[in-house]
């Protein structure tokens, strides 16, 4: 018997901070007064260190939870707006999470769709080990534009593998690959292009989408009344529901649009609506996801089983975890449309020895410190003697990722340069007794004392903009 | 066995160039400035000293590296001179080069000099700079405050004090150094300052505001030492002597295990505890007569006080609200005006603290001069509460 090819886990990231789209619309009404019309709901905002590397590994870890990362045989990152255009993103993000040197990492770009394109390549090659997907996206728009009002950020992880234990099975997929260009991005411009809405609603996504959905279900042999859950990217507004109908789907297995709360997040969408869908999926289920994009690629899942209980944030708690955000003039620093004055401060050059970076990579890149074998102290950064008992070569490595901590000390820094300030900075104990100096991010308007609980985030540390180079590193978050 | 520094060496002279924003000269000049009154103190010539120590910490805002600079702008040709640099503690880091070069016999008299000129950077407080290629990749660049300003968490945490109560506490440490520094001419802050004023002044790094904080100043430092033996036949009486000078420097522990609670700094114990065994002292809060201690932050001196054993922990905050280090208070603190009035120029600050002992102990202290003053301690603090140096010098009169 052929084993079963499909979906073992998943996860989700969204940053946190959830920008107003009305702060957005008043920003720019002396300009534009008809933006106030989109002004409904949020989206969701990078910080000035979050990117689709650091958005990558978060939705990773997430899907990571509760298994070790040596299992994956590979990774596949998919972006349109991935920061190095020579250097494999995706070994960055595989560094990050921890995964074999033997794991083969590839980046896939180029379109929107390369997401839901890259998790069918993932289903259909069996056999080959446990593959994670990863859809990442940071969206730049032109502001004052339509696009700054609908896009978003986020990330959507699965992992795709074979056996009897996989969550939903594979039932197939189809493409539609037509030069049907809705919007388009130079390499090297920083903005899409867009055309005008009305023909790709009518021209593109209601005669294209039904198309190739169409063909899939037949193919299937799966009536559109036995599709429970649908979802699709790439299009405007009630675009989905929309083609919902004209495939006579029933209205309520259109997986609820993440427009309202997140933005459109490109190439992110189509897994994370997948997600959304396998979140609130029953065993039996029959669920399809759309991704149009110069044409359609659109694959169809059966769900088998409930996913096990590992304590994911997933799309749900990614979406609740959420920083009210109404300075728009944040936005557009974080995104690099307006250059402060940050003062001589910021002048700092921070070149990296690359050297240093690869000698030390599993500390930097998986916060993997060291256990003293003497004394049984658990320390960060792993130096050649031991914190404690000063016993040379006596660390065996341990990595503080995923370790619960709390605030020990701290401060919030308005001196020193940080592109969104106060600097939150302090000493992070962590369970293990280990202690660190760490910056803090993500203080939500509760703040922060001595003893509020943090978890680790993978986030930039430092931009090299004379170099093009950024750093990375973990920081940490108040998990409430 | 070691038998320390103790009345070993003595003090032939001592310069302090005025502190502040020098615009009119450069490091060479500060340096000219605190060498000329030492050497016309020291009633000695150029020539005859025998060896120097050059402290500077920041050389990419200063005069470079190395020696070279010194040796060409005091024309020292011919002696060695070594230029030593240990974060704020770089001053004490001099002094104790030209002492141990004393007391080991090599030279019979010797030069310590530091000087700092921070306001080339071109703006306040100190200049962000590499922790080394690796440290670069995972440590924070948090500012002076912010690493200071973490004592204060970790001190109200343990001692249960009130934010209020702790703040009008730092405040008053800075009231007080405002109120000496006022009579110092040669400070660069020379002002007294309002507590209401200090406790509404704009955050730094919380709880720090700016009046916790010390000023940003140029300036420079220096000590002519000798033997006690060759102080006398130069014709010198009622010798200062150095009583102690002790360093110690961060393993790591503090910063990377769960031993340290954020209340105290270990390395100023472990410092304080060095000095009073090589000066004898037993009883510090009885014994020593006056303190200039690194209040770079006002919560810093608060705690310094605990860390030094002239407070008993958790009370510091306490003996500051009762005046005990005021002027008129049972230890004098920063006579002067501290580092709160002068600034910090970081090469020139322990020369400059035991300068103002050197002024007290030879009754030469004009408006701020304290009766029969015997015991002088100095602290410098270097780095973060939890991962630093710590320098501290005691000098006093002969035989005290």
């Amino acid at each position: 018997m052929q084993s079963v090819s499909g979906i073992r886990s998943f996860g989700a990231f969204i940053p946190r901070r959830r920008l107003q789209r009305a702060a957005i619309a008043a920003a720019h009404a002396w300009a534009f007064p008809g933006l106030k019309g989109q002004a409904k709901g949020e989206r969701s905002m990078c910080g000035w260190d979050e990117d689709v590397i650091t958005m990558a590994v978060e939705a990773g870890r997430d899907c990571l939870r509760g298994s070790s990362p040596a299992a994956l045989g590979g990774l596949t990152l998919a972006s349109t707006t991935a920061p190095y255009a020579d250097l494999n993103n995706a070994v960055l993000v595989g560094a990050a999470l921890q995964l074999s040197s033997q794991a083969s990492n590839a980046d896939a770009g180029g379109s929107t769709r390369a997401g839901l394109s890259a998790l069918i390549d993932a289903c259909r090659i069996s056999g080959a080990g446990d593959r994670m997907v990863i859809a990442s996206e940071k969206r730049l728009a032109k502001p004052g534009s339509l696009q700054e009002m609908q896009y978003g950020c986020g990330a959507g992880a699965v992992t795709v593998g074979t056996g009897d234990d996989v969550i939903a099975r594979f039932l197939g997929s189809e493409t539609v690959s037509v030069p049907f260009f809705d919007h388009f991005r130079k390499a090297g411009q920083d903005f899409d292009y867009a055309w005008e809405e009305r023909w790709v609603r009518d021209e593109g996504i209601a005669k294209i989408v039904p198309q190739a959905v169409g063909r899939l279900l037949k193919r299937l042999d799966l009536a559109p009344e036995r599709v429970a859950h649908f979802g699709m990217s790439g299009g405007p507004l009630k675009g989905d529901v929309a083609v919902a109908k004209a495939l006579k789907l029933r209205p309520e297995c259109v997986v609820p649009d993440l427009q309202p709360q997140v933005g459109d997040t490109g190439t992110a969408q189509p897994l994370l609506l997948l997600i959304g869908a396998l979140e609130r999926a029953q065993p039996g289920d029959i669920i399809v996801v759309a991704s149009f994009a110069q044409g359609c690629e659109v694959v169809a899942f059966e769900m088998l089983r409930a996913p096990p209980a590992s304590g994911r944030r997933g799309l749900a708690g990614s979406i609740a975890a959420r920083i009210e955000e109404t300075a728009y003039l944040k936005l557009l620093s974080n995104d690099g449309h307006v250059d402060l004055d940050w003062g001589m401060r910021a002048e700092t050059d921070h070149k990296t020895a690359l050297t240093q970076l690869y000698r030390s990579s599993d500390q930097i890149f998986g916060f993997v410190g060291g256990l003293c074998s003497a004394c049984g102290t658990v320390q960060f950064p792993r130096l050649p003697t031991c914190v404690k008992c000063g016993k040379p070569d006596t660390q065996t490595p341990q990595s503080l990722a995923d370790e619960p901590a709390k605030i020990a000390t701290y401060t919030a820094d308005w001196l020193q340069y940080s592109p969104a300030p106060p600097l939150y900075m302090g000493l992070v104990q962590f369970e293990s007794g280990a202690r660190v100096l760490m910056e803090i991010v993500d203080v939500g308007p509760g703040g922060i004392d001595v003893g509020t609980p943090l978890a680790m985030t993978f986030r930039m540390k430092e931009r090299d903009r004379l170099r093009g180079w950024d750093r990375y590193f973990w920081k940490a978050a108040p998990t409430a | 066995m070691a038998t320390g520094i103790k009345d070993k060496v003595a003090i032939l002279g001592m310069g302090c160039s005025r502190f502040g924003e020098r615009w009119d000269c450069g490091t060479e000049q500060l340096l000219n400035e605190a060498f000329v009154e030492a050497l016309a103190d020291a009633g000695i010539e150029h020539g005859q000293i025998g060896a120097a120590w050059y402290g500077s910490a920041l050389d990419r805002v200063n005069v470079g590296n190395s020696a070279i600079p010194l040796s060409t702008a005091l024309r020292l040709e011919g002696i060695p001179v070594t230029r030593v640099e240990n974060m704020c503690a770089t001053g004490t880091e001099a002094l104790r080069g030209a002492v141990y070069a004393v007391a080991s016999g090599a030279v019979d008299i010797a030069l310590a000099i530091g000087a700092e000129k921070l306001k080339d950077t071109g703006y306040g407080g100190l200049p962000v700079n590499s922790k080394g290629t690796f440290n670069d990749l995972w440590m924070p660049y948090g500012s002076a405050p912010a690493g200071f300003a973490q004592l204060a968490a970790g001190y109200r945490a343990k001692y249960r004090i009130s934010k209020e109560d702790l703040k009008r506490a730092i405040g008053r440490v800075s009231w007080k150094s405002h109120q000496n520094g006022a009579k110092n001419p040669k400070a660069h802050l020379r002002k007294a300052v309002e507590m209401e004023i200090i406790l509404a002044a704009p955050i730094i790094a919380e709880p720090l505001g700016v009046f916790d904080c010390c000023g940003v100043s140029d300036g420079a430092a220096c000590a002519i030492v000798t033997t006690p033996a060759i102080a006398r036949a130069l014709g010198k009486r009622d010798l200062v002597t150095v009583k102690a000078l002790q360093l110690s420097a961060s393993s790591g522990r503090e910063q990377g295990t769960n031993e340290w609670d954020g209340s105290y700094v270990q390395n100023t114990r472990n410092a304080a505890r060095a000095a009073y065994k090589e000066a004898g002292i037993t009883n510090p809060r009885q014994q020593l007569s006056t303190l200039e201690v690194h209040d770079c932050f006002s919560i810093t001196e608060l705690v310094t006080m605990e860390d030094i054993g002239v407070s008993e922990e958790g009370h510091a905050w306490r003996d500051v609200m009762d005046g005990v280090f005021d002027a008129d208070g049972k230890i004098p603190c920063q006579i002067d005006g501290g580092l709160k009035c002068f600034g910090h120029p970081i090469g020139a600050s322990g020369l400059r603290m035991v300068y103002e002992h050197y002024l007290q102990l030879t009754g030469r202290a004009g408006l701020r001069q304290l009766k029969n003053p015997k015991l002088g301690l100095s602290h410098n603090l270097g780095g973060v509460p939890y991962n630093g140096v710590c320098g501290i010098s005691i000098v006093g009169l002969e035989g005290a």
